[in-house]
């Protein structure tokens, strides 16, 4: 059987899990090499979702009314680094609400839930790739990683493409951030340009009247080294 | 390349949305394939619990088959068993994962005759201080064809055993139930396992 395997991401992609400004990687960061192996069917195949999911979804209506805090659109496509649109990928989001807390048992941020904003979505991109979350701007929060430590406002992503190899989890990021310049977990992307590709771009052709700001944000999975075969 | 790839970034600590519906019970009644419950704890480079890690898995069925449209295999899917399975880690770094052996599936081969891989399972560990994905696998004790597996293989022998589950002994009671093995995730140090860079 041949199997096309996936293309390897280029050096600075990627953050070393040794990344020490990140206080957690220290004591969990492996010390031995990954070992490079060759793509088999094992990494080449992955679970798929129930297609015809929800490609748009919106987090703001709450069970008891709308949540608090700045409306925003994030919209975008799941594409592979070959260009071509990823259909039925399942994207996870999860997040802060707008005062900086999340609806976690163990986030204990002295910042107010908001009872009509749980913060999680699910997602399954449509025929072109394309998804649309429409949430609430998440506030900054207190972290420990140094004294008088903050992240950036951000988004998580999880996203699963065709392929296990091709698994991503990120985080999503707002243009014009003053801490993502000193934000050691954004920092941890050596490649300057991909750390920029990691901020939304604010686009008034996203955007609605008298509604809400939107964004653009992209996900690029790994694509193949060659085209794989069809069944 | 025409479009450039969006880095991976640390799933953090609050990750339970994705833990929404048990995916650590990975078969029904209907599944083929002798049952294997997998225990195990994730543990850091001091030998301390990691409570907020969460593991994927990724297999192929009883007959060696993924389900998936490139598994082309004339081996028969098994609709009551799709193959993946999510489990985040508890207080103590412990985690069950309830799933079937799986079968052997082929290697990449240039040959005209097949190579196999030993039965095994594909896992990806994510937790709050890893900011890239760990890659690893779990094969199963006394299987022959773990001396043979291309992937064992290009381990360091002195590293392999990281890579196999231990079994766990059974009560004379108990063993009319499901096959246990242990396999533990040590993230760093001494015993560290095997992460594969694929």
């Amino acid at each position: 059987m041949t199997v096309v395997g996936y293309r390897r991401p280029a050096p600075g992609i990627n953050p070393d899990n040794n990344s020490s400004a990140y206080a957690s990687t220290r004591a969990r960061a492996p010390r031995h090499p990954a070992i490079r192996i060759e793509h088999t069917l094992s990494e080449i195949t992955g679970p798929h979702f129930e297609t015809g999911g929800a490609s748009a979804i919106d987090l703001t209506r709450g069970a008891r009314g709308e949540a608090l805090g700045e409306r925003i659109i994030v919209t975008g496509r799941v594409l592979d680094d070959d260009g071509r649109a990823i259909a039925g990928a399942l994207i996870e989001t999860w997040q802060a609400n707008a005062a900086g807390r999340y609806a976690h048992e163990s986030d204990q941020h002295d910042a107010p839930l908001d009872p009509n904003f749980a913060g999680a979505g699910r997602i399954i991109s449509d025929s072109d790739g394309a998804y649309r979350l429409v949430t609430i701007k998440p506030g900054a929060y207190p972290w420990r990683n140094h004294p008088n430590a903050w992240r950036p406002q951000h988004i998580h992503f999880s996203v699963f493409g065709t392929g296990f190899a091709a698994r991503l989890i990120t985080q999503m990021y707002f243009p014009g951030d003053p801490l993502l310049a000193i934000d050691p977990i954004f920092q941890s992307v050596a490649d300057p340009d991909a750390r920029a590709r990691l901020v939304a771009a604010l686009q008034m052709d996203v955007t609605v009247a008298e509604y809400a700001l939107g964004y653009r944000f992209d996900i690029v999975l790994r694509g193949r080294d060659a085209t794989p075969p069809q069944e | 390349m025409k479009t450039k790839l969006t880095s991976s970034q640390t799933v953090g600590p609050f990750f339970a949305p994705l833990l929404r519906g048990d995916l650590s019970q990975m078969v029904s009644a209907e599944t083929r394939g002798e049952r294997v419950v997998i225990e195990g704890r994730v543990l850091d480079g001091n030998g301390d619990p990691v409570p907020d890690a969460m593991i994927e898995i990724w297999q192929a069925n009883a007959e060696g088959r993924y389900d998936h449209p490139e598994d082309m295999q004339e081996k028969r899917l098994d609709p009551a068993f799709h193959g993946f399975g999510r489990v985040g880690t508890n207080a103590r770094g412990e985690f069950t994962i309830h799933t079937i052996v799986p079968g052997a599936v082929p290697a990449q081969s240039a040959q005209s005759q097949a190579i196999w891989q030993a039965p095994h399972l594909n896992l990806i560990v994510f937790a709050r201080g890893l900011l890239t994905r760990l890659v690893t696998r779990i094969y199963f004790p006394g299987e022959i064809a773990n001396d043979s597996d291309p992937v064992l293989c290009a381990v360091p022998a002195g590293r392999r055993a990281t890579l196999i589950a231990k079994d766990i002994e059974r009560l004379a009671a108990d063993k009319a139930a499901s096959r246990r093995l242990c396999f533990d995730i040590v993230l760093q140090g001494a015993n560290e396992t095997v992460f594969f860079d694929v």
